[in-house]
């Protein structure tokens, strides 16, 4: 029948835009996960990744550079983090509450610069797909996870890359002890300030990314508050994937299935008034959080400024 | 450079360390105050002193954590700057922390090479790890396990774990921090052997330890420091238990203090046929009864986790009472909340003091109202009355000999002397109907386990029913009128003081009883 092989089509779509709209989540928590296994909280996720949408648009948009918008979103992002990094690590900031005013400060700044400098919605051409040869003819398949950008390939690469870097390496090891017991490491000549300076500003270059992949590689256009919440979601998917990459990545993709889906409920008119489709990834949020919690015990030192106590 | 110029580790051995003229002030307290020490290869070094007296602050300072005020340290007769761990490290000094300094969700190897540069860069190489912890681990005859996670391991195998971290490293020099503070008998003679093996191959060791026959075995030289000043350095050959005590403290100490006459009352506390579950949800107390008078104080000996802590908790109502009856001056308190408990005047002395008797992040001042703020003159229709807390502080401070420096200061930032002092004061203060006091001197210096001690025969003299829940056999005996052994969370028997024997109490927490002498069967 029609309908069915329509269904099959929707469902390549809904999985192939699933696989996509996964890349700010995976980006922006990644980097939180670094961070967080370190023992800081970053709540302006939210915050870098607004800056750093803005920033790649408008680089791109004024120079007609992708990879130079590329570039600023990751420079935004990295002196975001070293703002944080400071306050965090050198004031010993309630964590809570500076994340907060680092998003405020993202939010208002972004908005701020948008009408200065543009004023108006304007589109740019995002970075082209990429066709693997070969894989991407397979059917189905190659249509929905090699038939994507750049930056897309980039995130799902960062889930091995995070994985190994935390558990392979000296630095790994480094940011994992300093975020369980910054006593210990620091007992060992561990420069707990140098790692979470680290950490922090990674956050801040991924969130950057993830704003970047957001206005000039998925919608390719910049506007107010254009991540509506992407970068709590990202917080929240640390927690969902007990701070390990894989675990992250299969969140991200859950949220990014729902989201999928709910457009496409949109796109084929099926009527669930919209409001409450856009509202399904969030109240799964919640849910998820709820039926998770405590299944994983964080990083002890999660939230708590190190001193050494002279 | 000769071969005996190196330990079996391979590193070269620290001849003499000496700290000269060291001086660390913190805000309102002289840490060290001109402190000389010194150590030499092949010698254990027993740094002595009461809580407080700044051992660990100098320990800190030669291990590059605090930085001295001024004062100079000497390794091989050279001037060294110690301004890191990092530094001290690389100078071949190893330190074991009163607090171990371990990451549990780490494993044994991933600890070990922690900070460590690595043989492939920026790739661990915990294998190699591995491999060396093993050989090290043959060499000074210490058993490791370098895939466990350390959560997994008891207290004493953390310890060892430290212990190979440090000669890892190269520890020529190692500072032992309390070691023996929590470790089991046993564990504590499995340390003294790995200890006396490193003395022999040359290594340096400073050890500080509260109690003194631990001391005397096995320490060559013992420095004693009171109020951050060294009081001198003697040979331990040439001394005594009781010397050593006297001379920490400064005057003459006894160990049991004079208990009075006794003056039994009625009945304060009595349990009838009690039972309660454990957290492991296994049965904690299995039909406990007993009769507590006012004037005297019963003891409960038994070895720890036999009931003890489900015991405190029923009767100050933290554990749920699942059969039996708790009666306080012949009411019924059983399942009471503790607030409504502690209201009838029982009073609890925690076992976890840092826990359960306060709150580390409040003040002196606050921590000595906890039990009654919300009366006068503490507070009034809910406001705090400042004044009354304050000078209620002072009394207490001065009466209990509380060591801080104000009554302002954080609770956290006293030693565990002055907290237990502060708990003390706050619960008798209040002249309680009955005490329950659980390992009230552990952890204790002889100082102030001197003092508690003395603090809960008063209480008995002025007529409180006391209880005294403890590990320590001789406290037991010196304290007690009547003894209740637990064991398995039963009472075994209740013994007089007149004849309670250390043998007879030991068979009997052992489970076995003593007219027919053979263990009991569950
Ligand atoms: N980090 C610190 N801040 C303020 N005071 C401290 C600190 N560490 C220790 N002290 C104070 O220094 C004195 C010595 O403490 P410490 O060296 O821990 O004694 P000990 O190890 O002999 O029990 C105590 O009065 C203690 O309160
Ligand atoms: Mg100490």
């Amino acid at each position: 029948m029609i309908t069915e092989l329509f269904s099959t089509t929707v469902l390549i779509g809904i999985l192939a835009s699933g696989i996509r709209l996964a890349t700010p989540y995976l980006y922006a928590a990644i980097g939180e996960t670094f961070s967080q296994k370190s023992g800081v909280l970053n709540l302006g996720v939210e915050g870098q990744m607004l800056l750093g949408c803005f920033a790649a648009f408008y680089v791109t948009f004024t120079t007609g550079s992708l990879w130079l918008g590329l570039l600023a979103a990751i420079a935004v992002g990295a002196l975001m983090g070293l703002a944080m990094a400071f306050v965090t690590v050198n004031l010993r900031a309630q964590q809570g509450i500076s994340g907060i005013g680092f998003y405020l400060f993202g939010l208002g700044m972004s908005d701020l610069l948008f009408q200065r400098l543009m004023g108006t919605v304007e589109t740019v051409q995002g970075f082209p797909k990429i066709y693997i040869p070969g894989l991407s003819e397979i059917p189905g398949i190659g249509e929905i996870f090699f038939n994507q950008n750049i930056l897309v390939y980039g995130a799902y690469l960062l889930v091995p890359l995070a994985w190994f870097v935390l558990n392979k390496t000296t630095l790994g090891l480094k940011i994992r002890a300093v975020g369980e017991n910054p006593d210990a490491a620091d007992s060992l000549g561990v420069n707990v300030a140098r790692v979470r300076y680290f950490t922090i500003i990674l956050g801040g270059i991924l969130s950057g990314v993830a704003g970047a992949s957001l206005s000039i590689a998925l919608l390719n256009v910049f506007q107010q508050n254009m991540t509506s919440g992407l970068g709590f979601i990202a917080v929240a998917l640390v927690y969902f994937g007990a701070w390990h990459p894989v675990g992250v990545l299969g969140g991200a993709l859950l949220f990014s299935m729902v989201n999928s889906l709910q457009l496409w409920v949109q796109v084929l008119g099926i009527p669930i008034p919209s409001d409450i489709a856009v509202m399904m990834p969030y109240v799964l949020t919640i849910l998820v959080l709820v039926a998770t919690v405590s299944r994983v015990r964080a990083p002890s030192a999660l939230t708590k400024p190190f001193e050494r106590d002279e | 450079m000769t071969e005996s110029n190196l330990l079996p580790s391979g590193q070269k051995r620290i001849d003499s360390l000496e700290m000269r003229g060291i001086t660390k002030r913190f805000p309102g307290v002289l840490a060290s105050d001109h402190v000389n020490f010194d150590v030499k290869s092949g010698e254990v070094h027993a740094l002595l002193g009461e809580n407080g007296a700044g051992k660990s602050t100098l320990m800190k300072i030669l291990y590059g954590l605090y930085h001295p005020d001024e004062g100079t340290v000497l390794l091989n007769g050279e001037p060294v700057t110690i301004s890191s761990p990092t530094d001290s490290i690389n100078l071949g000094i190893g330190m074991i922390h009163q607090h171990f300094m371990l990451v549990p969700t780490l494993t044994v190897a991933e600890n070990v090479a922690l900070g460590l540069p690595s043989s492939r860069g920026a790739l661990t190489d915990l294998d190699k790890v591995s491999n060396r912890i093993l050989e090290l681990a043959k060499i000074y005859g210490l058993k490791i396990d370098p895939d466990a996670y350390v959560w997994q391991l008891s207290v004493g195998q953390q310890q060892r774990v430290e212990i190979i971290k440090a000669l890892y490293r190269g520890a020529a020099l190692l500072i032992l921090d309390e070691p023996t503070a929590v470790l089991t008998p046993q564990e504590v003679d499995e340390l003294f052997v790995i200890m006396r093996q490193m003395v022999r191959d040359g290594h340096a060791l400073i050890f500080i330890s509260h109690k003194l026959h631990e001391v005397v075995e096995i320490c060559n030289r013992v420095t004693v420091l009171r109020n951050g000043r060294t009081i001198g350095t003697r040979p331990t050959a040439e001394t005594t238990k009781q010397a050593l005590a006297n001379w920490m403290v400064g005057r003459e100490v006894g160990f049991a203090p004079d208990r009075g006459e006794t003056k039994l009352g009625e009945v304060r506390l009595s349990l009838d046929n009690v039972q309660c579950g454990s957290d492991r949800g296994t049965p904690g107390l299995r039909g406990v009864s007993f009769d507590v008078c006012s004037g005297e104080i019963l003891g409960f000996a038994g070895v720890s986790g036999n009931g003890q802590r489900e015991l405190a908790e029923s009767i100050t109502g933290l554990r749920k009472v699942t059969s039996g009856k708790v009666y306080l001056e012949g009411q019924d308190i059983t399942n009471m909340s503790p607030g409504d408990i502690m209201e009838r005047m029982l009073s609890y002395i925690p076992e976890e003091r840092m826990r359960d008797g306060m709150i580390k992040d409040f003040t002196v001042a606050e921590n000595m109202i906890l039990r009654e703020h919300q009366k006068q003159p503490y507070s009034k229709n809910g406001f705090l009355n400042l004044r009354g807390i304050a000078s209620h502080a002072d009394e207490l401070i001065q009466k209990f000999r509380v060591k801080t420096p104000s009554r302002e200061t954080m609770a956290k930032n006293l030693s565990g002397g002055n907290i237990q002092k502060i708990v003390l004061a706050r619960e008798i203060s209040r002249n309680p109907r009955a005490i329950l006091a659980a390992q009230p001197t552990r952890g204790l210096d002889i100082g102030a386990t001197e003092y508690v001690r003395e603090q809960l025969i008063e209480q008995r003299n002025k007529g409180a029913a006391v209880m005294l829940i403890s590990e320590d056999l001789d406290e037991i005996l010196a304290l007690s009128d009547r003894i209740a052994v637990i064991y398995e969370g039963q009472i075994m028997d209740i013994i007089t003081r007149e004849n309670a024997t250390p043998e007879k109490l030991g068979l009997l927490m052992a489970g076995v009883r003593s007219e027919d002498a053979t263990p009991v069967v569950k």
